[in-house]
């Protein structure tokens, strides 16, 4: 089986949830990767690199330099017509793209894979991860969206992939990019990072989320999340959302702060290595996954767990 | 300006669900369903639109079992004009709803179908993008801002921040979290829903085929994590990070 993977990429760099998708593809055949954007040469040289990837294909237009999804799902349409599957990663890049090569192709994605039991069987969550269903696939080809938490990351050099040049395809002329509000940060991304410092309602508001937990995720080196009670609330943006409708993440600690635990949070971090929870309630149910629990007044622990680090 | 939004009614937001004992599904049996929430956003935004003046006619769309009925009503009763139900009881995927969806497009004509970004049941994420794949249309997933003119221009969230992107009409949007705060229906709106024209179709009314591609095995409970332990001071929890390696 041969199977096309979406690379995230900035232009020169790889995004590390593409690591992830290859490791996933890997499990179905032969690894072939896809670059598209305008200037992507940086990127091209770099996934020929990721260890297991037999080819890259690279396509490459002023149309695709977005990589909106009106552009892209077509170059990736024509290019299934020699793969048996497309792999992207469940970011928001692969879940735009992604149903629409789908749909184009007439296959029934299969979302957010936990792991491949088989050529065309998967497991995939469910309600927020209350439940995990493990699904066959009766189409011919398939689409899969992988939750990248789930898979080692492969190895980003060790491989050297031959580089080919595809169809990039025309203008769609239907969509165009405006504009990036970027958000600016100096800590480590979310779903990459080693260390999360998550906020919840409990803060009562932005100015003391951000005064209390930016010094001490500088102190760990940790990015900083927020569930979706707090970002509703307006204390953080919905980038920082960690749960069932923000990000997935899997870090090595996970330092919940003033987050009761509802399900759809818990959704979003309970696959992480070790979760540290402080809550004032000591009948939230964070403390329910949590591995270490301190109760108490978050006010006054944060700027002592900061000072004393 | 037609405006067209899609509805699924699914388990309520605030209930766990539990996972049938035979691994056949999630049991639904006396649960409380409500409309998924991000249709509600759906819906609320098509409303404001029509406050705005761009848009004249609201039509709201379900696929599902004959009690999606009420679903329809609720949106109704927010503020939608009319509604078609396409009643089923299979359990439909993303890509026949998004087919239903496409030919009930393709009679209604509208400039424009908002759509909830996901389901919180399959969690697929997937029927806007389909709808607009199958349409050729261009899709604005995940809004957070929507401003209709000529022309559609749409803000997404994305992983690193605010994308925007400018649609030709028609187009597919699908809602975020903070496109905007569902209204409640007010009782005199909920009396005067009941009269608001409902049709109920068939898939087979648009020739599609609902058959299911995936085929579910089974379904478990994940994994649980165990409880750990409880620390009594902040030094103690110094200590239990200097060991895990986070803390010098």
């Amino acid at each position: 089986m041969s199977v096309l993977v979406l690379v995230e990429h900035d232009g020169s760099h790889i995004k590390d949830a593409t690591l992830a998708t290859v490791t996933a593809a890997a499990k179905l055949g032969e690894v072939h990767a896809l670059v598209v954007g305008n200037n992507a040469d940086g990127a091209a040289q770099a996934a020929a690199k990721i260890a297991g990837v037999g080819k890259v294909h690279v396509a490459t237009s002023a149309a695709l330099e977005h990589q909106l999804a009106e552009a892209v799902a077509p170059v990736v349409a024509r290019l299934m017509e020699g793969h048996d599957a497309f792999v992207a990663p469940a970011t928001t890049t692969g879940k735009n793209i992604a149903p629409r090569v789908a749909a184009l192709l007439d296959v029934m994605q299969i979302s957010d894979i936990l792991s491949v039991e088989g050529p065309d069987t998967f497991t995939r969550p469910i309600y927020a991860g209350n439940a995990i269903a493990t699904v066959k696939s009766k189409d011919a080809k398939k689409v899969i969206t992988v939750r990248t938490t789930a898979f080692e990351k492969a190895a980003a050099e060790g491989g050297s992939a031959s580089v080919e040049t595809v169809d990039a395809g025309g203008d769609s002329g239907s969509s165009s990019f405006v504009g990036l509000e970027a958000s600016k940060s100096e800590r480590p991304e979310l779903t990459s990072a080693g260390v999360i410092v998550s906020g919840g309602r409990a803060f009562g508001s932005s100015e003391q989320f951000h005064s209390l937990l930016d010094p001490l995720a500088d102190k760990l080196g940790a990015a900083v999340g927020a569930s979706r009670a707090a970002v509703d609330a307006g204390y953080a943006p919905n980038d920082y959302q960690v749960g069932q409708t923000g990000k997935i993440v899997a870090p090595n600690v996970y330092i919940a702060i003033g987050i009761s635990g509802a399900i759809q949070h818990l959704a979003g971090m309970k696959d992480s290595k070790t979760i540290i929870a402080i809550n004032k309630d000591e009948e939230a149910p964070i403390f329910q996954v949590a591995d270490i629990g301190l109760v108490g007044d978050l006010f006054k622990i944060v700027p002592e767990l900061t000072e004393k680090l | 300006m037609k405006v067209l939004v899609a509805v699924k009614r699914v388990i309520d937001y605030n209930v766990k669900p539990r996972v049938k004992m035979d691994g056949t599904g999630v049991d639904l049996a006396n649960v409380k369903m409500s409309m998924n929430p991000f249709d509600e956003i759906a819906v609320e935004e098509a409303i404001r639109l029509k406050e705005k003046g761009v848009v004249t006619e609201i039509i709201a769309v379900s696929i599902g079992p004959a009690k999606a009925q009420e679903t329809l009503r609720t949106a109704l009763a927010m503020g939608a004009d009319r509604a078609i139900l396409v009643q089923t009881d299979e359990e439909v995927e993303p890509l026949a709803v998004a087919k239903i969806l496409a030919k009930i497009a393709e009679e209604e004509q509208p400039q424009l179908v908002i759509l909830g970004k996901q389901a919180i049941d399959d969690d697929n994420n997937a029927t806007g993008q389909m709808l607009a794949a199958l349409l050729g249309w261009p899709q604005g997933t995940f809004a957070s801002k929507v401003e209709l003119s000529d022309s559609a221009t749409v803000t997404r969230e994305v992983d690193g921040g605010l994308e925007t992107v400018k649609l030709n009409l028609p187009a597919v949007v699908t809602t975020d979290l903070r496109l905007n705060e569902p209204r409640y229906a007010s009782l005199p709106n909920i009396m005067k829903a009941k009269s608001k024209p409902l049709a109920t179709k068939s898939p087979g009314d648009y020739g599609v085929d609902v058959a299911r591609r995936l085929e579910t095995l089974k379904v478990v409970e994940p994994a649980k994590r165990q409880a750990g332990i409880k620390v009594g001071s902040v030094d103690e929890l110094v200590g239990k990070l200097k060991s895990l390696g986070i803390a010098k």
